[in-house]
């Protein structure tokens, strides 16, 4: 008897995850609710003019583009975007079912609605607005943040409004998540005007004026005066534990003179068009105004440039951090223009400027072009190929990609907000501890990098290779060894689950033998790890 | 930010003439006969130089450690001991350490301006403030890029024991490649080491590896050969077959030696990282955390000071004896230290003006005690703010203590190096200090 005294508090715990989870799992989803009826159907005009412009750059320099690819590639790079992992078979299997013509649009938009979309980006909008560090003890919630721009996102706030919210945010952190922008602005226990006026100029502005706050800008037009200026707007911030953040009229902003050494006093200013500050005289309102001012370029353009990052893996203007953009060109329009204008001329939507880009030619361009073909002659020509956008380039995932499409390669259903507790539990720590091991760029992840060799070991020995491998009944590979599959239907399967894709006949010819065996299991596990581990899974393509 | 043209194409080819670097350095690892041997064979001052950071996470206190005041006003009680050098004591809490000090420096007059745990790592690793423009490699990654050698198939920059994700030295605008490679636990296991199934397997997993990667190949084999994957696999690989993983396993070494480190993650690290130096790593940092004693001060730093006295002592009698210190520098050092004067809790908070390190070896000058502290005098200034308090007397910075170690591992501290940006950043701001390279005196 006294053996089994534990089965009692086991069971009693066993019942309360499964009453929980029971409860907080939603219906099964149905075709409908991925993909909805209605799309956006006037996105063709501002398809129609980038993919104008850049078949302009291609024929000006003779370029011929790649091809399109099929429909799955394109439909895993935008999960692998928009939530962070790979379509799921139950998801592949649905698409397929799809028969509408534009069942892509339809799809993008459906993503676009599913929480898994308000959470990936969410948090990786809120890199660039409070990066990643926990930041200072008490006075910074990062996940009282993060919650309250996923919901803005969940409900359709108009871009220019959730940074207006960031800027002239009051309160209390804990509460109102926005007010965090300003908290993360505390260091060692003081405030500094200057942290929040650098990163909201990289941030909303896509544009490095940092380095002007020890001295003016070597390359461009920034001087130390105007970073002054724009942290000044930040300078009347004051906190108390009941009010939480406020403007204190009494205090005032000085800087210690690099010359002289003396504190002066600094006013708000802005670098150009003061006319856009408004009439109001609260000067963190005036700064919002001035920043999300429908003719300030610079605002547009950043969230072009920022979200064509996240759909490609790199900023529209390659080879340049996505927060260091050029100056606007008053003489001519380029493609950041045009996504601008056409998400300003939509109230600041950020589905739209989502939908627009997914819709253009050049997100369905194939990876693969006739230039590259290995030969040193034709590099410089895939380099111009490349830089003009004319083949879709090939982009190391970022590590919570790498761990988001392995849990989902390990699991036959979809992971989101309808999954198991147990399931999503499981992949917040596992996608945690593995993004740690594998090296989070933090802020920087839309900066090209090589990979490295502990990555390739953790990827080929680690841990998680191992339990998402393995062949237990709870994982896909231990899923597909039970059932009655032919082999070749086993390797589809897994290719369908890992590279959203089907084998060719000669990738079946190989693999055969690892699955028609006695041996079946293993076959199946080193059908998984070698699919994980091959250079199309890592990379987007 | 560049509008010059030329200018980008200089970045362009910078970077493109880095990955060929890369690609050869490859290449030349496989073809090199092992030289590994006479590597270790070398001994003494010959020997190539490595570098040792004892990491003290959380930030140890002065007053515990190597400055104690036991006559100050505010004194918690501990007190201090002599050493084998004579005139410097050091709190009574190490008195194995006590016998070996002789061999290094003490330096009481560290001075950051990063009163915060992650902020202060980054300072007191890079010698950088943190700046939202750029990330700042550690030192430790300076010196295993600049000191790279060849012979090696394990990583040129290890992290032995290590603790939070921002205590692991990275290699910053360097590229990730030059990240620490971490161990968590030294001794027990080596990370990711091992294929997780039999020989026979791995190899028909790797035969399937090949007949995706042709497939991925198809239409872009140019790009695909530029993702390095397939490289990064392949030396991998190579690591994971090398001979000198045995570096990373203590089994071989006694257990009379085994006890002397102490049986702690730090002490086997310490053991670890003697191994590793042996076969020609050249930086190597080793975590000890649990010095941030804002409560029961004088009993958190008890016991660890039960971990770090064996292993502190043990490694440089080891050095001594293995005839490797003299090639080897070692810096112990934490973020910052603690506040002169007890909290109500019996604790010490973050102190960044006038904290203590120790550092020697590699040549440098030994038997100094550099700087000196007035924990009665910073009690008085209590109400200040702590940056603005009076700093200690022949104050040191964190960026002339990366200069003098540059300098003397034979790196020039005021190279200037191009970030991926294209803003010139000199590998060190600091001046290196006189006093403790023979060189320069």
């Amino acid at each position: 008897m006294k053996k089994l005294a534990y089965l009692g508090p086991i069971a009693v715990v066993l019942g309360v995850v499964f009453i929980t989870s029971a409860a907080t799992k939603a219906p099964v989803r149905v075709l409908e609710m991925v993909a909805p009826e209605q799309v956006n159907d006037d996105l063709q005009a501002a398809v129609a003019e980038v993919d104008g412009h850049l078949r302009r750059r291609w024929e000006d320099v003779g370029l011929i583009p790649s091809k399109s690819t099929d429909e799955l590639t394109v439909l895993r790079r935008l999960s692998l975007a928009l939530h962070g992992t790979i379509p799921s078979l139950e998801e592949i299997r649905l698409f397929e079912q799809d028969t509408r013509a534009d069942r892509l649009l339809h799809w993008t938009a459906g993503m676009l609605e599913d929480p898994r979309f308000f959470d990936y980006f969410a948090e990786r909008l809120a890199r660039s607005f409070v990066g990643v560090e926990q930041g200072q003890f008490l006075l910074f919630r990062r996940d009282r943040f993060l919650h309250w721009l996923s919901e803005e996102l969940k409900s359709h706030t108009p871009y220019d409004e959730i940074v207006r919210q960031m800027i002239t945010g009051e309160g209390v952190w804990t509460g109102e998540g926005e007010v965090n922008f300003l908290t993360s602005g505390y260091a060692d226990g003081e405030f500094d005007p200057n942290k929040l006026a650098a990163r909201s100029v990289r941030a909303f502005l896509g544009q490095r004026i940092d380095c002007a706050q020890c001295h003016d800008h070597p390359f461009d037009h920034w001087k130390q005066s105007e970073f002054e200026g724009l942290a000044a707007h930040f300078g009347k911030i004051s906190i108390n534990p009941l009010a939480g953040v406020f403007d204190n009229p009494k205090e005032t902003f000085t800087v210690e003179d690099r010359l002289t050494l003396e504190e002066r006093e600094v006013s708000p200013e802005v670098p150009f068009s003061p006319e856009w500050q408004g009439e109001t005289k609260a000067s963190r309102e005036r700064l919002a105004n001035w920043i999300t001012h429908t003719d300030n370029q610079r605002f547009e353009r950043a969230i072009a440039n920022r979200v064509w990052g996240l759909l490609f893996g790199t900023p529209y203007v390659m080879h340049r951090p996505v927060d260091d953009l050029p100056d606007p060109d008053p003489e001519t329009d380029d493609l950041l223009d045009i996504l601008g204008r056409d998400f300003r001329a939509h109230g600041c939507d950020l589905r739209r400027l989502i939908q627009v880009i997914a819709a253009s030619d050049v997100y369905r361009l194939s990876s693969a072009n006739p230039l590259d073909d290995g030969a040193d002659e034709s590099a410089q020509q895939l380099e111009l190929a490349r830089d003009r956008w004319a083949v879709f380039p090939l982009i190391r995932l970022r590590p919570e990609q790498v761990i988001g499409a392995m849990l989902q390669a390990n699991n036959v259903h979809t992971i989101d907000q309808n999954s198991h507790l147990i399931t999503r539990t499981l992949r917040f720590f596992r996608e945690r501890d593995f993004v740690d091991e594998f090296g989070d760029p933090g802020v920087d992840e839309l900066q090209e990098r090589s990979g490295t060799i502990p990555q390739a070991l953790l990827r080929m020995n680690g841990k998680f290779a191992g339990e998402l491998t393995e062949a237990n009944p709870f994982g896909a590979p231990g899923r597909i060894n039970l059932s009655a599959s032919t082999p070749e239907k086993v390797i589809e399967t897994a290719y369908l689950m890992t590279l959203t894709r089907r084998p060719q006949e000669e990738e079946v010819a190989f693999f055969r033998e690892w699955i028609d065996t006695e041996q079946r299991a293993k076959g199946i596990e080193d059908l998984f790890w070698t699919l994980f581990n091959s250079p199309e899974f890592s990379w987007n393509h | 930010m560049i509008h010059n043209p030329s200018f980008q194409t200089l970045m362009h080819s910078l970077t493109r003439r880095d990955v060929l670097k890369v690609v050869v350095g490859t290449g030349l690892t496989f073809l090199l006969p092992s030289l590994e041997g006479k590597a270790v064979e070398k001994r003494g001052a010959e020997r190539p130089k490595s570098l040792i950071t004892l990491w003290m996470g959380g930030g140890p206190s002065q007053l515990e450690t190597w400055d104690p005041h036991p006559q100050s006003s505010v004194a918690s009680g501990v007190r201090a001991i002599p050493t084998r050098l004579p005139g410097l004591e050091i709190a009574e809490l190490f008195p194995r350490t006590a016998e070996q000090i002789h061999h290094l420096s003490v330096i009481r007059s560290m001075v950051s301006k990063e009163g915060d745990h992650e902020r202060g790592t980054y300072y007191v690793q890079t010698g950088y403030r943190p700046d939202p423009t750029v990330v700042h490699p550690a030192m430790t990654a300076v010196i295993s890029k600049w000191l790279n050698n060849d012979e090696l198939e394990i990583p040129q920059h290890v992290a032995l024991a290590s603790g939070d994700g921002f205590v692991v030295p990275r290699g910053g605008y360097l590229g990730a490649e030059h990240d620490a490679f971490r161990i968590y636990d030294p001794g027990n296991n080596i990370h990711n080491m091992r294929p997780r199934v039999d020989d026979e397997r791995q190899s028909r997993r790797l035969e399937g590896l090949e007949v995706l990667s042709r497939q991925f190949r198809q239409g872009r084999p140019g790009q695909v050969r530029e993702t390095m994957h397939e490289q990064m696999i392949q030396r991998a690989l190579t690591m994971m077959s090398s001979d000198q993983l045995k570096a990373f396993e203590i089994d071989s070494e006694t257990e009379e030696t085994k006890k002397k480190y102490g049986d702690s993650r730090f002490g086997r690290g310490c053991l670890v990282a003697r191994r590793l130096v042996e076969q020609g790593v050249r930086a190597i940092q080793v975590t000890l955390q649990g010095f941030d004693t804002h409560a029961n001060n004088l009993e958190g730093h008890r016991s660890q000071a039960e971990i770090l006295d064996p292993a502190f002592s043990a490694l440089i009698e080891d050095l001594v004896e293995r005839d490797l210190l003299d090639s080897t520098i070692v810096l112990c050092i934490g973020e910052f230290g603690r506040t002169p004067w007890l909290n109500p809790l019996d604790g010490r908070d973050h102190w960044p003006v006038g904290f203590s390190c120790v550092v020697g070896g590699g040549g440098l000058r030994s038997g100094l005690v550099i700087g000196e502290t007035s924990p009665d005098r910073a009690f008085e200034e209590k109400e200040k703010r702590v940056t603005e308090s009076s700093p200690p007397k022949d104050p040191v910075s964190v960026p002339d203590l990366y200069a003098t170690i540059l300098t003397q591992m034979g790196v020039d501290p005021t190279e200037e190096i191009f970030t991926p940006i294209g803003r010139p950043i000199r590998l060190s701001e600091g001046s290196p200090l006189t006093r403790l390279v023979p060189n320069l005196a």
